[in-house]
């Protein structure tokens, strides 16, 4: 066990700086620079500030030159500055990552919850009306795109009912955790509905397969209790590849969500990566980068690690 | 099972009506909408439309363009001029003219912490302007400066290497708190990170506005309130909150939901945007459509062969129906562009040159330039060449792409061969457009400023090229020594009639050798609240936020 985990964090710390040389490489291959196009919308700057402000943010030197500054700061522990934010790289990171913890984790919940007892449930009522019911409702939930859910959750539960506030993280001045609550709701309702779809779908073909075993039978010719069969050996194994699907979804749970990000006018790490990979704000865009792909990894990893718990015979090696 | 049911239930129903609708806002404070957040709020660096607006609120320049594109002063007590003798030209060594500018600062201007804004706080704003390594963004302005010269605590003078027809507009001259500053500005290649107006935004003395800025949630509010120290008319809101929320259809919801009061028209929807909301018939808001300074114009490619004729580039015009493509995309809202110059400018020329539709003119145009219209409907040149043109634009900005729509289906109806090719802004702008690297016919939209003399764009050493590091944005290569002639005059040109008459004939010159086709100046739309009175679009780059105190509740 413990060979395998030190080999899986070699692994890791690899792609980790693979990712980080391909992700700096292609931010420094798009086409202009923030100081070029800052200059095209500004009628006063000159040629020579745009060459001044060039080589003070470095964007004059070659490519592989700031990779390795960067490489050798970001060793020892400095991110240094974003230059979009003017902080400190880790100070921009913080209420981003905060809120989209917030945001992610809720839906991802609010996703599972609805979607795994949905799932099962349809395998279970295999071909009948309700499963009919619910995969329509997952075909929906797949096909609806989020920008428009959350324009018409914002319409009708921000506009029409005025029940929920239409955007933001909390209200000016700060409201307390059912304020806060109250601003989550819509987001989440849109990026829960989007994922169910697919939580339910996986659970539902898991389970269908893992119904047809025929362990399952033996188990019910041993005379345990049909509910005994699907939650204690049905259930639990029908999880592993929906395990999976979760477990690699933790990286996005910390990378955010762009769109819905953006319907919403919520402050969180989609929005703040891309912004920082179109500003070219490189530091703070490999903070960001670096921190899902590690926690894609790792999510990888707590995936391997719960095969085991769910799964006995899985030993590692 | 029940109980769990009831809990959710309840839950639920909490979160929905715990707390009263999101807080309707009150007259005493008003919510403004944007679509942007600021990067910095250091007045000096960088360039932000976003920053500029919130600071409007909070700070002043010496000098501005007012809503009737008067330069008046803000910050100074009176506007220096050669006439009033504040401004005497004044011989360099080398023979040069030059030009010594004496501002004095209104008496009751105060930082918010209570110290007196001085002639200290402009000698250090000059310093770290000139610095190369401060991150100023208009160093031009700091360089053209030779010294300053501290007459009192409140009068000072500014001795500038040149004396231009714009000798005494200091707009971007922002001054800043040397109390507070100096300390950041030890290391000046970290002075842009260690900035207090980065490092603590809410500090009272960084601002000395009507308002100063009191909380700063980064990405999505900024909220102000009235600043005990300003010295004029008191502002009617005790507070104003300025949220970023960045799409069109998310600012109208926000708008109808009551999170805001009004979407800035500097920064807030496109005029399809107001248009469509416009359509839904809001009776509790108004929407004003300014003209604004960004100037919507295909760019030639001088350097292609077919286009360099000027006969050809008049030809595109004629044959091009502007006026109907403004008012069918724009319903009237915009008009049509006849020169570079905006109209509200003064030294617009309203006799200027015009294309009006006429497909036959343009056919003959056409033929005397040697490009014969075939059997096939296609023109083609004595070597059997098709006239063809790439018209270019960036990708995914609708009103763009149904402009070069219409210009594709007018140039064919011509006998002209018209592709489109369009690039997302990046690529666009960074690589295609500054580097002068498309072949025919760009689409996109240059941003100006009152009386703003179009060196960058027109002169002839401002073609971008390797040679050069692709300096200078005059992208189509457009070379005329009359133009530069005129463009030098004009610079240094003090009497406004001789200046006027100048401006006229780079227009009539600009009309006749068209190096770009005019299309339209965009209309910026602001969306206002019936109760909100005396906010007043300038329709240049200085934001309504700069006379924030002649804001008022109405009926």
């Amino acid at each position: 066990m413990a060979r395998h985990l030190i080999h899986r964090l070699i692994q890791a710390a690899l792609v980790m700086l693979v990712m980080s040389f391909l992700v700096y490489g292609l931010i420094g291959l798009m086409p202009g620079d923030p100081v070029e196009l800052m200059a095209a919308g500004s009628p006063t700057m000159t040629p020579a500030d745009v060459a001044r402000l060039k080589a003070l943010y470095g964007l004059d030197q070659p490519l592989g030159l700031r990779y390795w500054h960067w490489l050798t700061a970001a060793l020892s522990g400095n991110l240094g500055f974003s230059r979009l934010s003017a902080l400190p790289v880790i100070d921009t990171l913080g209420p981003p990552l905060a809120n989209t913890a917030a945001l992610m984790i809720s839906s991802l919940a609010a996703a599972a919850l609805a979607a795994l007892p949905a799932g099962a449930v349809a395998a279970l009522r295999h071909r009948r009306p309700l499963d009919h019911a619910l995969n329509l409702a997952a075909f929906a939930a797949i096909s609806l795109p989020v920008f428009w859910l959350g324009l018409v959750l914002i319409i009708i539960f921000a506009v029409d009912l005025a029940w929920l506030p239409a955007s933001g993280v909390e209200t000016v001045g700060g409201g307390g955790l059912v304020d806060r609550l109250r601003h989550l709701a819509l987001p989440v309702a849109a990026l829960a509905l989007a994922s169910f779809g697919h939580y339910m779908r996986y659970m539902r073909a898991a389970m269908i397969g893992t119904l047809r075993q025929d362990w399952i039978r033996t188990a019910r010719a041993k005379g345990l209790s049909w509910a005994q069969v699907v939650l204690r050996h049905a259930l639990r194994n029908a999880m592993i590849p929906v395990v999976t699907i979760l477990a690699l979804d933790l990286g996005t749970l910390f990378s955010g969500v762009l769109v819905t990000e953006t319907v919403f006018a919520y402050p969180g790490m989609g929005k703040l990566i891309y912004d920082a990979v179109m500003g070219n704000d490189y530091n703070l865009a490999l903070a960001g980068l670096m921190l899902a792909t590690g926690l894609t990894l790792f999510g990888s990893l707590l995936a391997d690690l719960l095969y085991g718990v769910l799964d006995p015979r899985i030993h590692f090696r | 099972m029940r109980q769990c049911r009831r809990f959710v239930l309840g839950l639920l129903l909490l979160i929905c009506l715990a707390l009263p609708g999101a807080a309707r806002a009150q007259h005493d404070q008003l919510v403004i909408g944007i679509s942007q957040f600021p990067s910095t709020f250091n007045p000096l660096i960088d360039t932000m439309a976003a920053r500029d607006y919130i600071l409007g609120l909070a700070r002043r320049p010496f000098t501005v363009y007012d809503k009737d594109w008067q330069l008046v002063c803000m910050l100074c007590t009176r506007l220096p001029t050669l006439g009033n003798r504040m401004a005497i030209p004044e011989t360099l060594p080398g023979g040069r003219i030059g030009v010594a500018i004496t501002y004095t600062i209104q008496p009751g201007a105060t930082w918010g912490d209570g110290v007196p804004v001085t002639t200290d706080d402009v000698l250090f704003t000059w310093q770290v302007g000139r610095h190369p390594q401060s991150g100023v963004a208009n160093g031009e302005l700091f360089r053209r400066i030779l010294s300053v010269e501290a007459k009192d605590a409140r009068t000072f003078t500014l001795h500038f290497d040149r004396l231009t027809f714009d000798y005494n507009a200091i707009n971007d001259f922002q001054i800043l708190p040397v109390h507070l500053e100096r300390a950041a500005f030890a290391e000046p290649a970290e002075y842009r990170n260690k900035s207090l107006y980065e490092t603590d935004t809410t500090n009272p003395g960084l601002y000395f506005g009507p308002y100063k800025i009191t909380k700063v949630v980064r990405g999505q509010y900024v909220v102000l309130e009235r600043n005990p120290t300003w010295w004029g008319r008191k502002p009617a809101f005790a507070k104003i909150v300025v949220k970023a929320i960045e799409t069109t259809p998310a600012l109208e919801a926000n708008l109808l939901a009551g999170g805001i009061d009004m979407i800035a028209g500097e920064l807030g929807m496109t005029v399809d945007g107001a248009l469509a909301f416009e359509r839904r018939n809001r009776p509790e808001w108004t929407v004003i459509y300014k003209p604004g300074l960004s100037y919507d114009h295909i760019t030639v490619n001088m350097d292609n062969p077919a286009l360099a004729d000027r006969r050809v580039r008049q030809a595109l015009l004629y044959g091009l129906d502007r006026k109907s493509m403004v008012q069918q995309i724009f319903q009237g809202k915009q008009e049509v562009a006849n020169s570079l110059v905006n109209p509200l400018d003064w030294c617009a020329d309203p006799k200027v040159k015009t294309y009006p539709f006429d497909p036959v003119k343009a056919g003959r145009l056409l033929d005397a330039a040697g490009w014969s219209l075939g059997a096939d409907g296609q023109r083609r040149n004595a070597k059997g060449e098709k006239l063809s043109v790439e018209l270019m634009t960036t990708a995914g900005m609708r009103n763009r792409e149904v402009m070069e729509l219409v210009c594709q289906q007018a140039w064919k109806r011509l006998g002209i061969d018209v592709t489109l090719r369009n690039q997302p802004a990046r690529t666009f702008f960074g690589e295609t457009v500054l580097k002068h690297a498309f072949p025919s016919l760009a689409l996109f939209a240059w941003m100006s400023s009152p009386e703003n003399v179009p060196r960058l764009t027109l002169y002839s050493d401002m073609v971008p090229t390797k040679e050069n590091n692709f300096a200078g944005e005059n992208v189509g290569g457009y070379k005329n020594p009359q133009m530069d002639r005129l463009i030098d005059a004009i610079e240094v040109q003090l009497d406004r009639d001789k200046r006027r008459d100048l401006w006229y004939r780079l227009q009539e010159l600009y009309a006749e050798d068209l190096p770009d086709l005019p299309l339209t100046f965009r209309a910026d739309p602001f969306i206002l609240p019936k109760w909100l009175q005396g906010v007043e679009p300038t329709g240049h780059q200085y934001p309504t936020t700069l006379w924030v105190e002649n804001w008022r509740v109405g009926e």
